[in-house]
């Protein structure tokens, strides 16, 4: 262990269990467990499975001084303030439900991607990535000016649980909390005090993400673990299963360069939000939302065996520099390459022939559908 | 027959002027499932240290690097369709490729087992 790696609450938990430690984001993680990245993976998609998340940056957000203002009056003037940086509608956000989006620079360009959700308190709850959390956070309080308070929920514990059997687990903790709508979320009561329980997660199954105070995150992972469907599940596993579900990376298929429209993440721009186009770099995302973008982000079909990683190039057939891999590797799920990438857009279309230069060697390739596997989210009967 | 290691986790079984050789089962167990490999073209003539084939796990792709010099004489082609054999048997089904020797006298700067099993105790 590398020595100024900080520890999750969980970190020794993970070690203990056989956990191959490694550092990510700063924090002392687990990469995989004794079964192996496949095992892992497809477990999760048949069963269930544990990641610590507690890297990540959840945080409350509140007005500083509320007055007399009503809850809903509140979080419509929190909204206001947020949705200069944060394209989406958090004004409609009805109680407890949340929005996946981004955080923009003035340039339309992605610094963060992060969930937003509004709390019955009039407050956010929003849960930013662990590599850019300091950033995020600074940022909401100067975009705040002095109005907003940030508190930081990051010395706790965040879990996922993510699954088909994700929600008969579930019960076992808190029965409501199986009652959740996909992307919704609401504080509970339990054995392990309280939780805030989210319908949510980034694998592409059912699933829920659980913030636990500090004390009770042990507690709570070895209750869970002691269920057999349910088993720790490492950083590798996390990430082909987001690279199967389609779902973006930051610091690989986001960045400060790239826009949500140039993402294919137009879907969560609400339309009041295009309408108003009163947020960062709208001037650049509506010409984009109009004009198409220079650049997309696009699945591969693979048509050999040989996995395409970050970094290759993706070339026209006539030899010329397309585009690059921002995502790839192995899909455990369908037992074959994956990846994800850029391309100028008039290549973006499916089945569009290209070459990966895999090692110096071109390899047919074509333009494939996002996501690999069938997203598997809750609808309710 | 005499089996010999590398600094770089590779094994080389050496039988007559032929040396088969691949990955340690120590080098399977830090990649991880293999779901790719690939190998060098028969015929092709190599040197000591040169990269001559690729094994790719889900987490990473890694260089397989030549332990001696030669001309390759014949690749493990089952390992195209069932690449995990390299985790599952790296020192037996999962050879890599059959070398034929250009110059025995490279075989002495390997190790053997102990002096491997001795290297791994010190990494």
């Amino acid at each position: 262990m590398t020595e100024n790696l900080k520890a999750t609450i969980l970190s020794n938990l993970w070690a203990e269990m056989g956990g191959k430690m490694v550092g990510f984001a700063g924090y002392n993680m687990p990469v995989q467990f004794k079964e192996g990245v496949v095992k892992e993976h497809l477990w999760t998609r048949e069963n269930a499975g544990l990641f610590d998340v507690s890297h990540m940056g959840p945080c409350y957000i509140h007005l500083k001084d509320k007055g007399d203002l009503s809850p809903e009056e509140s979080h419509i003037k929190i909204a206001k303030i947020l949705e200069q940086v944060l394209p989406c509608d958090i004004q409609g956000l009805k109680i407890g439900q949340i929005r996946y989006t981004t955080l923009l620079n003035d340039d339309g360009g992605v610094i963060d991607d992060l969930m937003v959700a509004r709390d019955a308190s009039g407050s956010l709850y929003v849960v930013v990535n662990a590599g850019g959390k300091e950033e995020d956070f600074a940022i909401f309080d100067s975009v705040g000016a002095g109005e907003l308070v940030v508190e930081r929920l990051d010395m706790n514990g965040l879990i996922a649980l993510q699954g088909p059997k994700a929600k008969e687990v579930i019960k076992t903790v808190t029965a409501d909390a199986a009652n959740l709508n996909f992307m919704n979320f609401a504080h509970f009561e339990s054995d392990f005090g309280a939780l805030i329980i989210a319908r949510s997660g980034y694998t592409g199954e059912d699933g829920f993400e659980i913030l636990v105070l500090a004390d009770n995150g042990v507690k709570l992972c070895e209750f869970l673990l002691a269920n057999s469907d349910v088993k720790p599940i490492g950083l590798g596993a996390r990430d082909s299963l987001r690279l199967e579900a389609g779902l973006c990376l930051y610091g690989h298929d986001l960045d400060q360069t790239i826009s949500p429209i140039e993402a294919d993440l137009k879907w969560t721009i609400q339309k009041c939000r295009r309408e108003r186009g009163d947020f960062n770099g709208s001037a650049r995302i509506l010409n984009e939302l109009a004009n198409k973008p220079k650049r997309l982000r696009v699945g591969i079909e693979f048509l050999d065996k040989a996995p395409a990683r970050e970094g290759v190039e993706i070339h026209s057939k006539d030899g010329r520099k397309i585009g690059v891999i921002t995502s790839g590797g192995f899909g455990p799920s369908l037992g074959a390459p994956i990846a994800m990438g850029y391309v100028e857009t008039e290549f973006a279309a499916i089945g569009t022939e290209i070459d990966l230069i895999v090692r110096g060697t071109p390899r047919p390739a074509k333009i494939g559908a996002l996501p690999y596997v069938p997203h598997n989210y809750y609808k309710p009967a | 027959m005499t089996v010999k290691f590398t600094q770089e986790h590779e094994w080389i079984k050496i039988e007559g002027d032929v040396a088969s050789f691949g990955i340690t089962a120590y080098a399977a167990e830090q990649l991880g499932d293999v779901v790719y490999v690939e190998l060098p073209e028969v015929g092709k003539t190599i040197k000591t240290g040169d990269a001559v084939a690729v094994v790719e796990s889900v987490k990473a792709a890694s260089d397989v690097y030549a332990p001696v010099s030669g001309e390759v004489v014949e690749a493990n082609d089952e390992l195209s369709a069932s690449p995990e054999k390299v985790s599952e048997d790296a020192e037996g089904a999962g050879w890599f490729a059959k070398i034929k020797l250009s110059d025995a006298s490279e075989l002495d700067g390997l190790m053997d087992e102990a002096a491997y099993k001795a290297f791994l105790e010190s990494l």
